[in-house]
């Protein structure tokens, strides 16, 4: 048993690579190792910039001798077909074995694999690891470019370690070949006076050039890069990272803001991760808070802090890669100038952008094509400050102001012409409502100006203010209904409008707000439908039900079908509901195979509620007229049993009960009218035969459970519900 | 060390490395990248290593003077390996210690950061060099130009100039910088040039006239081509690339029309590559064993 250590060194890898590129590794050994037969213990893989490597504990000496066996044609098949089965299978042809299956004669190939060391194994596995290995980028380099089959790699790959044991593993892959040295830190060296971490590593134990290290194996490899200033572990970067940076702030009486992203990404960026706290002149805090974050984040790769009243300080904790010899004085003052440099520019965006009132910005929109059928994106902003009135006007948008609505719709794309929105296009809306409130708009239409986006994603928090929720959804519900106007609809996966993520703010704007009215119709309405299924699945709500309901047709205001999905959900998961279902799928099964209507079926096949509204047409009056005559008839016909009877009675009372509990919106009232029916419509299977000799009880009967279904529907199409 | 003497520290260590040391090219473009020293020389088998500075204009950078770190022109230095040596990274970090960069003070970073020009046709992987969190070179493998692989892969390294000696010579304004020893500034060389050009380039420029030489540049390319003169070509299409940034900066070409302007400058720059290519492939194939285009 030994263990074994590859590393794969090559120029700097990006940050966001890193993880997928440690699944890779694994992987890739993974199956090379599995598909020669070595059981595998404990796998490590690390990351940093400069490296891949991976340890594998315990591996065998040998693998074991393995014999392949596979199936070919039978004899007498065509030669050209049995040749083909040699190649492939790797044997020649006297090599065949023939055998009996099934009382066919057919050919096998058998090969005897015999084991062979371990070594011998990882040298031909790990050329073909880095040939397979996928990168999301890769490139080629140097003088074997001249042909653009020359191996890619993510950036050049400059060494390969691999060290079974003690033993080197040779192997060559790309003019590269592997060996015991690999380098450590690229500036940290061999000479003690860089030794300012004083981890204690002398001349003599990295006796070269700075960074060159003979490793010995798995066993030293962590040990001897520590020594050269390189922590291989990722974790233990992230770890460091993590902690220190906390700790330079509190140091400095100040709160990090925790950001795990940026843990991760500086602990990519890095192998000997500093953090080092630093101050900008705090007459740049009167730029937004969230510019000086983002500038501060997504440039420069640095924490910011909070003071104890958690107001934004004027410090950042920066990352370095290197214990500097002056203590890192340099390194802080450099990064402080590259970031003033930073917030310079966007204190002169900010002042250049408050120049001008937003409703000047605006007029640049007509500019800015939206989408070459649906005209400038001023345009877009007119429907939509036509729409948000309108939301307000006709009370959909509770206790709206009209005007305000309209003000705040007709700006709120303004700031996407401003100076800090082109370099910044994430603080899109928020600059809007800076810049509103400083020319002293009201609070309500700058609010509404930074929030229309929301919510963006299904975290994302909805508003409730009533100038935002109006110019939200008149924002959504135009570009939603423009693109189907010009049938732009998204189709599998492809969505480049973004339209599926407006439908989801729609509904979510809709129902959290509990605003009353229609959505849409046809095609947008089996959007909508769509979109709400996947939106409640995560709130816990059952697909099938919102089927169930939306299959009553006609429904379009999202409040009033949530709240019946809701009540359906209550009610299927009593006691009460489960054996109505039941009673009910015992009924439709029935009807099902008797291929009985019935009268209430024939009415709700229709999908007319009164039958008197379809008298007046010529084609279905003889029809309905036929039914309620037999219908009748039978009533008279024979004395009705007293489970029957009292199924009759119980529709008699629940069937209007519901119907006026739905017309009140009172769904669980409707439920409950239901749930009436369970009791008598078990008793009904229990002690009544459907299927009597005598035709009239046959027919009155499945008549009385095509009216139970009838009602059931009411409610919703139980048909649909699953389980 | 003064601006002047990091361009001769930077010469003085290139050249000993092989590199042909040029003088900038004499038209006015956007960046280094765009001197046929890099584009056309990236193309085809022969090795080529060069150095030199390119000044480079971007219109719509300039601030009137007003802003410490940006300008609408400011050098570059640039230098080209091809192929890319296997030890690019360690003479790169050399070149920073020859111009007063310690490494074991700073901070010395390769960022991850790929590069695309559209208008070139190209791209390539590599990094923004960070130096304590700034900015101060753009390291590219290139992996095509004009639409060709590029067999065998050139190193591009682009230092900002004037960041870096802003840098090593811990100025906060631009026109601070020592350019010489002898007490001349930055401010005293360039500043009323970016006052003047600054005004000219987003106030003064006749834009009829603009127009008319993108058109000229345009017709005068495609005569090049056609006359079977690619370096001429490709003349042109700086020159296009260069109005066309002009007019921007002058506000006068929707967000409409970029897209089609851009288009043909694109064109031209990949026209001329491809006329460069065809003229020398047959010699390059025969001269460079396997080498196909």
């Amino acid at each position: 048993m030994s263990d074994f250590l590859l590393e794969l060194r090559c120029e700097e890898i990006p940050a966001r690579m890193q993880a997928d590129a440690r699944g890779e590794l694994e992987k890739l050994f993974r199956q090379h190792m599995g598909d020669a037969g070595v059981a595998l213990g404990e796998v490590a893989v690390w990351s940093t910039p400069r490296r891949l490597a991976l340890v594998a504990k315990g591996l065998p000496e040998r693998t074991e001798a393995v014999s392949e066996e596979s199936k070919g044609p039978p004899e007498g098949a065509p030669d050209q077909a049995i040749e083909g089965f040699c190649r492939k299978a790797g044997v020649t042809r006297d090599q065949l074995e023939v055998r009996d299956v099934k009382g066919r004669a057919t050919y096998f190939a058998v090969r005897n694999i015999p084991g062979r060391t371990v070594k011998d194994l990882l040298a031909e596995a790990i050329p073909a690891m880095v040939r397979a290995f996928s990168w999301p980028k890769s490139m080629r380099w140097g003088t074997a470019s001249m042909s653009t089959e020359s191996l890619r790699w993510v950036r050049p790959l400059s060494g390969i370690v691999a060290i079974l044991g003690e033993d080197l593993v040779e192997c060559e892959v790309g003019g590269i070949a592997s060996g015991y040295v690999t380098k450590g830190h690229r500036f940290h060296g061999a000479k003690p006076e860089h030794d300012v971490t004083g981890t204690g590593f002398t001349e003599t134990a990295v006796p070269h050039h700075p960074g060159d290290i003979t490793i010995g194996g798995a066993h030293d490899y962590v040990e001897k890069l520590r020594a050269c200033h390189v922590i291989v572990d990722h974790t233990e970067r992230e770890h460091i990272v993590r902690t220190k940076a906390k700790a330079v702030a509190h140091d400095a009486g100040l709160v990090l803001v925790e950001d795990e992203g940026l843990v991760i990404e500086n602990a990519g960026l890095t192998e000997w991760p500093v953090p080092l706290l630093g101050n900008f002149d705090p007459d740049f805090l009167e730029v937004p808070p969230e510019v000086i974050q983002l500038t501060a984040r997504t440039n420069q790769k640095y924490f910011i802090c909070r003071d104890k009243h958690g107001k934004l300080a004027n410090a950042f904790v920066c990352t370095a890669n290197i214990v500097a010899l002056d203590g890192g004085t340099a390194i802080v003052d450099g990064n402080r100038k590259v970031l003033a440099a930073r917030l310079s520019d966007a204190r002169f965006f900010w002042d250049v952008d408050r120049k001008k009132p937003l409703a000047e910005h605006a007029r640049k929109l007509a500019n800015i094509v939206f989408h070459e059928k649906l005209g400038t994106v001023s345009d877009k902003v007119e429907r939509v400050a036509k729409l948000a009135e309108w939301l307000a006007s006709e009370g959909i948008v509770p206790n709206c102001d009209p005007a305000l609505a309209r003000q705040a719709a007709e700006l709120c794309k303004a700031d996407l012409v401003t100076e800090m929105v082109g370099e910044f296009p994430e603080l899109q809306g928020l600059m809007g409502g800076y810049y509103a409130r400083a020319e002293g708009l009201p609070d309500a239409v700058a609010d509404a100006i930074r929030d229309h986006y929301k919510p963006v994603g299904q975290g994302d928090d909805v508003p409730t203010a009533p100038v935002t929720v109006a110019v939200s959804l008149a924002d959504k519900l135009d570009t939603l209904r423009s693109f189907f106007s010009i049938d732009e609809k998204p189709t599998g996966s492809k969505d480049p409008f973004a339209l599926r993520r407006a439908a989801l703010g729609i509904i979510r704007l809709v129902t959290e707000n509990k605003l009353r009215m229609s959505i849409g119709e046809g095609d947008l309405l089996h959007f909508f439908a769509d979109r709400l299924k996947v939106q409640q699945k995560e709130a816990g709500v059952r697909h099938d039900l919102i089927d169930a309901v939306f299959a009553l047709g006609g429904e379009d205001d999202l409040v009033r079908l949530l709240a019946r999905v809701h009540a359906l959900q209550a009610f299927v998961g009593t006691e009460d509901g489960a054996n109505l279902l039941a009673g009910y799928k015992r009924a439709a099964n029935i009807l099902k195979k008797e291929e009985w209507l019935g009268v209430e079926g024939e009415i709700a096949r229709t999908g007319e509620e009164d039958p008197l509204a379809m008298v007046d047409d010529p084609d279905l009056a003889p029809v309905i007229a036929a039914k309620m005559a037999q219908a009748h008839e039978k009533e008279l016909s024979y004395t009705l049993e007293p489970a029957e009877k009292a199924l009759i009675d119980a529709l008699a009372t629940a069937e209007p009960k519901a119907a006026s509990a739905i017309a009140a919106e009172d769904f669980a009232g409707a439920m409950a009218a239901l749930a009436s029916l369970r009791a008598p419509i078990d008793a009904f299977f229990d002690e009544v035969t459907v299927n009597d000799s005598n035709p009239d009880k046959r027919a009155a009967r499945l008549d009385l459970l095509a009216q139970f279904r009838a009602a059931v529907h009411k409610v919703a199409d139980f048909s649909r519900i699953e389980g | 060390m003064c601006l002047q003497d990091m361009i001769l520290a930077l010469h003085a260590f290139w050249g000993e490395q092989g590199c042909v040391i040029l003088q900038p090219y004499d038209m006015r473009m956007g960046a280094g990248t765009f001197h046929p020293a890099t584009t056309l020389r990236a193309l085809g088998p022969e090795p080529w290593n060069a150095a030199f500075v390119q000044p480079c204009r971007r219109p719509t950078d300039g601030r009137y003077g007003e802003n410490p770190n940006r300008l609408q022109h400011y050098y570059q230095y640039q230098v080209i390996l091809k192929p890319s040596p296997e030890n690019i990274q360690e003479l790169y970090l050399k070149s920073l210690e020859v111009i007063g960069i310690d490494p074991l003070k700073h901070d010395i970073r390769f960022v991850e950061d790929d590069w695309e020009s559209p208008t070139l046709g190209a791209w390539g992987l590599g990094w923004e060099v960070w130096c304590d969190g700034m900015e101060v070179t753009q390291f590219t493998y290139f992996q095509q130009m004009g639409g060709f692989d590029c067999k065998p892969v050139a190193g591009e390294l682009t230092y900002g100039l004037e960041r870096l000696a802003m840098y090593i010579q811990g100025k906060d304004n631009v026109y601070d910088l020592a350019y010489n020893n002898h007490g001349v500034t930055y401010g005293q060389v360039f500043l009323e040039n970016e006052k003047q050009m600054s005004k000219w380039n987003f106030e003064v420029a006749d834009t009829e006239a603009l127009f008319d030489l993108f058109r000229k540049a345009v017709a005068e390319c495609r005569n090049c081509l056609a006359n079977d003169v690619p370096i001429a070509a490709y003349e042109q299409a700086i020159e296009a690339s260069h109005v066309f940034n002009l007019l921007q900066a002058r506000g006068v070409i929707s967000v409409q029309e970029r897209a089609s302007y851009m288009g043909q400058v694109r064109d031209l720059a990949r026209g001329s590559c491809e006329a460069y290519m065809a003229k020398e492939k047959d010699r390059w194939a025969a001269e460079f064993d396997g080498w196909t285009a």
